[in-house]
């Protein structure tokens, strides 16, 4: 290792326990004497429960007990928790449902869990589990958003009549309705988004234990935010009060949202524990995670785009009906809402934008926050009405973007967001640039001439990330604060520990935050680790999703630094009777300028701790924390192009070219933010050519394993073209914006842009299944001919 | 999985033995289907006998105008053989695009086609190659061994030792898979056998498990070439349907990978 | 119940398991080498991929008493004396992984891919094609392909430096 900065590609120091197979993820955990849960879970998408017989389940071998909901209840734990308020346009509030971890009374999706089985093994617990008999009075169920809302569709839950959950606007109505009067052209269309499941290859599980004489929990489980999951089993779920519950998340195994939300299952082992009397450990198997992780997306829009003569935007009306499942996951109400219709405007100066979200209970599998979270959606949607809209007007899609950027910032847009910075034509450019789109009518005919169709695709996003600030947050209905938090230790030797209330699931923590610290003092990073994950060990933080550990978690960090720095650099003038304002760091040493007097960064540190020689009043040691509360969103944008190749007989789409350019603002490790584009484009991707959680109208999930589920391989995808373009965001101190998302928010509308361009057909809905392109094609070619 | 008891055969008599001692016995090859299937809880068997340590049913070799393939063969060794590359090169690319490489290396050319899943690929094989199938008791041809979905003529206690297939003077496969499941939605395999007669068999596509499409064979007998497949329609009548695709698209999946497969024979 | 027997990462090892065992829940749980992952329940995504006789195979879907008498080697088994192997390493150089959760599965088929391949016949191509059975949901593949790509090309660097 070295000293390695903000910039450098430093290789990840925690790659070395996972190519040697020492990962700890919360499955590779044991504790003496603990005993195996496994779930009952409903085969049935709405029923009423009659009874549960548990009786021969006990009589099996291994066997310590089988739970249900009534003593769920009957034990004074509290109903699982919707975090984000929202009103409906006339003013009430939302109308949520009651969801019990455990369901004694009615089920409403396949897979909820009605009772759970305590065992000695897994095996045994699974055999007792399928021996428990639950007594089912079916009821009809709806899966589809659209008919739930539909008059005489099967009611879901009393609170919320018609299955409404809430009927909610934003922007100016008659503003956009004068926009379209006025309008020299209007682009209309209908657009679906997908329903998709997260799918981090780590399923879920947990590891619960109750320490009878301390009355004391611990918990290890797969969490995104550890710190978030104790405070809402502590004041919430009424499991034990905060001081009384560790909850450690270890290595974790990929997340993309779905291990934000506290799930039934994770609570349930904490309460069987004490239950029972023994530590009690449940994974999920993939089945399972298909039926209760949150899904994403889900979306049904029409929407309307109008332009003025010179091909302007003028107007933009969208309706929305978003499908939540069968209840209100933590984060579920704020994803079509305020992370959703706020980034209706893109990259465009749009004056007058309205939409309208109904969201609505079905009998599926609730919906919650999957990377992206209303940003994928809002950008779908724009991105093909700007596509369609160019073909209509006879623009060039690039030119027709352009013509609408914005390009002054700050920029205030019709629906709540102020954007702080951007160059958008500096991507586009870059984009097209690197895509030789110059080119693409040669490679075209090329193609044609072998068969195949070849099309092309822009996808033009802006994302807001870092969701802040907490006081802003807080009007709109968050009922959490979304600040971030720092502890940065230097130990008496020099070495440095930061503790951060961010969670590392992959993203690389462990490596980029020591490169700030490597910045800041010029200290090798192998000097610096970093504590993240564990309620015991780190103050209260908010954790990781939103693309917010950079902008927000890196920030804390940065504030908590400048303090540790002041410090140091005071001392070093005591010890050195120099000014203060003389001292610089470098290379690991403390210099007064413009002399040879230097103390190495140990030194100080040294002497902050033995405390001998201080300055007058000053408290011994070398540690400092901060809490970081963003002032505004970061806007991190860009544009993707993504070039396809279709084959007319099967349908079957291959992508043979795909450009990312992007402006992530400061860029703290290329290597690490390529990746995350990476990934983000492949899940992208994903979406738009292969992924769909699929009903039939029982409320029986089709695709609930791999053999129908259809995961991006890699003979599935290409390799990328990534290229950045940096514009330093205003709002925080290092200028950083987040990686994380992008990839996922930008890359389905290039890559259906393309396709459809390719066909000369636009009617196509993600996913675009080679049968759906090939009969779009076949009919298309029929049109055509006659 | 539920419970079960391995048992390891030696021999063909000890296999037998085995089977017929168990209350619900079931035969293992490199288990890629069963395990699975037990492991969803799909299937119980009181016992399963592991067949791939008797030394009948190992090996590939020439046998005259065929080629011999033990049963317990894996996809692996068939992809590999160079004897196979040589004779019966459409059956190597076969083997070679089963699942994935890790189930190569366990998976059984017996186990496939015991099984007869209706989105296996080598039923297709056998049945374009005319293949011969000998089981512990007797030998049959593949059309009379394959009885429709999941289904063979096998009883409970025999075993397929072997498979014999006849050196084909061009032979290809060509599959469109499952884009999840990666199973075929369509393979076609077309061979012209060592008489000169043709064979087009397809698997994946057919609700009764593999069929064979007699007008390509018409067609193909006298024009061996992509062309002479393009315009023959399999029909969408008997044609599976699920969320991957229709009978209509299986249907022209059919023909387009019969005139790829033929394209492949160079 | 059954015994049984193999050499696992070099050290011969028995136990007594239930029959219905799969190879993995012998691998983690009889004898606690967790580097070996459990993904799906579909014998799908690879995250649990040991090489057994030399040869990859998904140890979710084999019986521990289908290799009883085998040799059986783990991602904890590949380094030899300290070294990384060079696919280990290559993993790293090229940020081949995110969570870490595929890495396991897909440094045992990379190993196994060179293997049958020969190292430095491998084309982003067959690369590609040769995942077939392991799924990450994190790096898009993008690097894990360099990865396989410099370690197979490296190894016929060191093949050919030895000769
Ligand atoms: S766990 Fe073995 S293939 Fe998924
Ligand atoms: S690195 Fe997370 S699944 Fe591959």
């Amino acid at each position: 290792m070295a000293v390695e900065g903000i910039g450098a590609r430093a290789l990840r120091k925690e790659d070395k326990r996972f190519i040697t197979g020492k990962g700890r993820y919360t499955d590779d955990m044991v504790l003496p004497g603990m005993g195996h849960a496994a779930f009952v879970r409903s085969p049935h998408a709405h029923a009423r429960v009659k009874g549960i017989d548990a009786s021969a389940a006990l009589a099996m071998p291994g066997v310590d007990a089988v739970l249900t909901g009534d003593q769920l209840v009957g034990d004074g734990i509290g109903n699982l928790i919707c975090g984000w308020m929202i009103h409906s346009k006339d003013g009430s509030p939302m109308n949520m449902g009651g969801w019990r971890a455990l369901e004694p009374e009615v089920v409403r999706h396949v897979g909820q869990a009605v009772a759970v089985v305590v065992a000695d093994t897994p095996a045994q617990a699974r055999d007792a589990a399928d021996a428990v008999v639950v007594d089912y009075e079916e009821l009809p169920a709806v899966v589809d958003a659209i008919e739930a809302l539909a008059p005489g569709a099967p009611q879901i839950h009393p609170e919320a009549a018609g299955n409404l959950i809430f009927d909610w606007e934003i922007g100016d109505e008659a503003a956009v309705e004068a926009a379209f009067d006025n309008a020299a052209h209007v682009t209309r269309m209908e657009i679906r988004n997908n329903r998709l499941v997260p799918n981090p290859m780590e399923p879920r599980a947990a590891l619960a234990s109750y320490d009878d004489a301390e009355e004391h929990y611990t918990l290890y489980t797969t969490s995104q935010n550890p710190h978030v999951a104790r405070l809402v089993l502590s004041a919430f779920y009424n499991v034990a009060p905060e001081h009384k519950l560790r909850v450690i998340a270890p290595d974790v195994g990929g997340g993309f949202g779905s291990k934000i939300y506290i799930y039934p299952e994770e609570m349930v082992c904490l309460w069987a524990s004490k239950r029972v009397g023994r530590p009690v450990k449940w994974v999920s198997d993939r089945t399972e995670a298909f039926l209760t992780d949150a899904h994403g997306r889900d979306h049904r829009s029409e929407a309307e785009l109008a332009l003025d003569a010179d091909n302007r935007i003028t107007g933009l009306r969208v309706k929305t009906i978003a499908n939540l499942g069968a209840y209100m996951s933590l984060f579920s109400s704020s994803v079509p809402t305020y992370l959703y219709a706020t980034l209706l405007s893109g990259q465009y100066d749009i004056p007058a934008i309205h939409a309208n979200v109904k969201t609505v209970y079905t009998n599926t599998t609730p919906v919650d926050a999957y990377r992206g979270a209303g940003r994928p959606e809002a950008t779908y949607l724009l991105e093909r009405l700007m596509e369609t809209a160019a073909r209509e007007v006879g623009l060039s899609p690039a030119e027709f973007r352009r013509r609408n950027f914005v390009r002054s910032f700050p920029h205030q847009t019709p629906v709540i967001m102020c954007y702080d910075a951007g160059d958008y034509d500096a991507t586009l450019d870059a984009a097209m640039k690197a895509a030789d789109y110059d080119g693409f009518a040669a490679r075209k005919a090329e193609a044609a001439s072998r068969g195949k169709l070849r099309g092309i695709g822009l996808s033009c996003y802006i994302e807001a990330c870092g969701i802040a600030p907490s006081a802003a947050v807080g009007s709109l209905g968050a009922g959490v604060g979304l600040w971030e938090s720092a502890e940065v230790r230097v130990n008496p030797v020099g070495t440095v520990e930061v503790l951060t209330g961010s969670h590392s699931h992959g993203q690389g923590h462990e490596t980029t935050f020591a490169q700030l610290i490597s910045e800041r003092f010029g200290l090798d990073t192998d000097a610096v680790s970093i504590v993240h994950g564990d309620t015991d060990k780190v103050q209260f933080g908010m954790g990781t999703y939103g693309s917010r550990s950079g902008a927000v978690g890196m920030s804390a960090i940065v504030k908590a630094l400048d303090k540790v720095e002041a410090k140091a650099k005071k001392i070093a003038a005591h010890l050195m009777e120099a000014a203060e304002g003389d001292i610089q760091i470098e290379g690991g040493e403390l210099k007064v300028a413009g002399t040879d007097k230097k103390l190495t960064f140990t030194e100080v540190a040294l002497a902050a701790y033995t405390a001998h020689n201080l300055p007058d009043g000053m408290e011994p040691g070398l540690k400092e924390g901060a809490f970081y509360d963003p002032t505004n969103f970061t806007f991190p944008a860009g544009t993707y192009v993504c070039e396809v190749e279709v084959d007319p007989e099967t349908g079957k789409t291959e992508i043979v070219n795909f450009v990312a350019a992007d402006d992530f603002g400061k860029v703290i490790n290329p290597m690490i933010v390529e990746g995350q584009v990476h990934g983000g484009l492949v899940q992208g991707i994903g979406q738009a050519l292969l992924e769909n959680a699929s009903y039939d109208e029982n409320g029986q999930l089709l695709t609930a394993s791999y053999m129908d589920y259809s995961m991006p391989r890699a003979d599935d995808v290409p390799s990328f073209k990534l290229t950045t373009h940096e514009t330093l965001c205003p709002g925080n101190p290092l200028g950083m914006k987040g990686c994380g998302e992008a990839g996922a928010i930008g890359s389905p509308p290039a890559v259906i842009n393309a396709i459809t361009d390719a066909i000369g057909s636009n009617d196509l809905a993600m996913p675009a299944s080679p049968e759906k392109v090939w009969a779009l094609y076949r009919s298309a070619m029929r049109e055509a001919a006659e | 999985m539920y419970e079960t008891s391995y048992h390891r055969a030696g021999s063909l008599a000890e296999a037998a033995q085995l089977i017929s001692n168990a209350d619900d016995g079931k035969f293992l090859g490199g288990g890629q289907t069963l395990l699975p299937t037990m492991k969803q809880r799909l299937a119980a068997p009181s016992d399963i006998v592991d067949l791939t340590k008797i030394p009948e049913l190992k090996g590939i070799r020439e046998d005259g105008g065929s080629i011999v393939i033990g049963a317990a063969t894996t996809h692996y060794e068939v992809a590999s053989s160079a004897l196979l590359k040589e004779k019966i090169p459409g059956l190597a690319a076969l083997a070679g695009g089963i699942g994935d490489p890790a189930v190569r290396h366990m998976g059984t050319l017996g186990g496939s086609i015991a099984n007869n899943d209706p989105a296996a690929d080598y039923p297709s094989a056998l049945v374009a190659l005319n293949a011969t199938v000998a089981t512990s008791k007797r030998s049959l041809s593949a059309e009379d061994f394959f009885v429709g979905m999941f289904e063979t003529a096998l009883d409970d206690d025999e075993v397929v030792v072997s498979v014999s297939f006849p050196i084909a003077q061009k032979s290809a496969y060509s599959k469109y898979p499952n884009p999840a499941s990666r199973y075929a939605m369509a393979g076609v395999f077309v061979a012209r056998l060592g008489d000169g007669s043709v064979r087009v068999a397809v698997t994946g596509a057919g609700q009764n498990g593999v069929f064979r499409a007699t007008a390509m064979e018409d067609a193909l007998s006298g024009n061996w070439s992509p062309d002479a497949v393009a315009g023959i329609e399999v029909g969408a009548d008997d044609m599976l349907h699920d969320i991957h695709g229709s009978a209509d698209y299986r249907s022209n999946l059919v023909t387009v990978m019969a005139k790829r497969a033929v394209a492949a024979t160079g | 119940m059954s015994k049984v027997s193999m050499v696992l990462n070099g050290k011969p090892v028995a136990a007594d398991v239930e029959d219905r065992t799969l190879l993995v829940s012998f691998i983690r749980e009889v004898r606690g080498l967790t580097g070996t992952h459990v993904g799906c329940d579909t014998s799908q995504c690879g995250a649990c991929v040991v090489h057994v006789d030399g040869k990859a195979v998904k140890s979710c879907t084999m019986l521990a008493a289908q290799a009883d008498g085998a040799e059986v080697v783990t991602l904890e088994g590949l380094a030899s004396g300290g070294a990384l192997h060079p696919v280990q390493a290559a993993f790293k150089e090229n940020h081949g992984l995110q969570c870490g959760f595929c890495t396991p599965g897909m440094i045992m088929s990379a190993v196994d891919m060179i293997n049958r391949h020969g190292a430095g016949n491998l084309d982003e191509t067959t690369i590609r094609h040769e995942l077939e059975g392991n799924i990450c949901r994190c790096t898009g593949y993008h690097n894990i392909v360099k990865a396989i790509k410099a370690a197979s090309d490296q190894m016929a660097g060191m093949a050919q430096a030895a000769e």
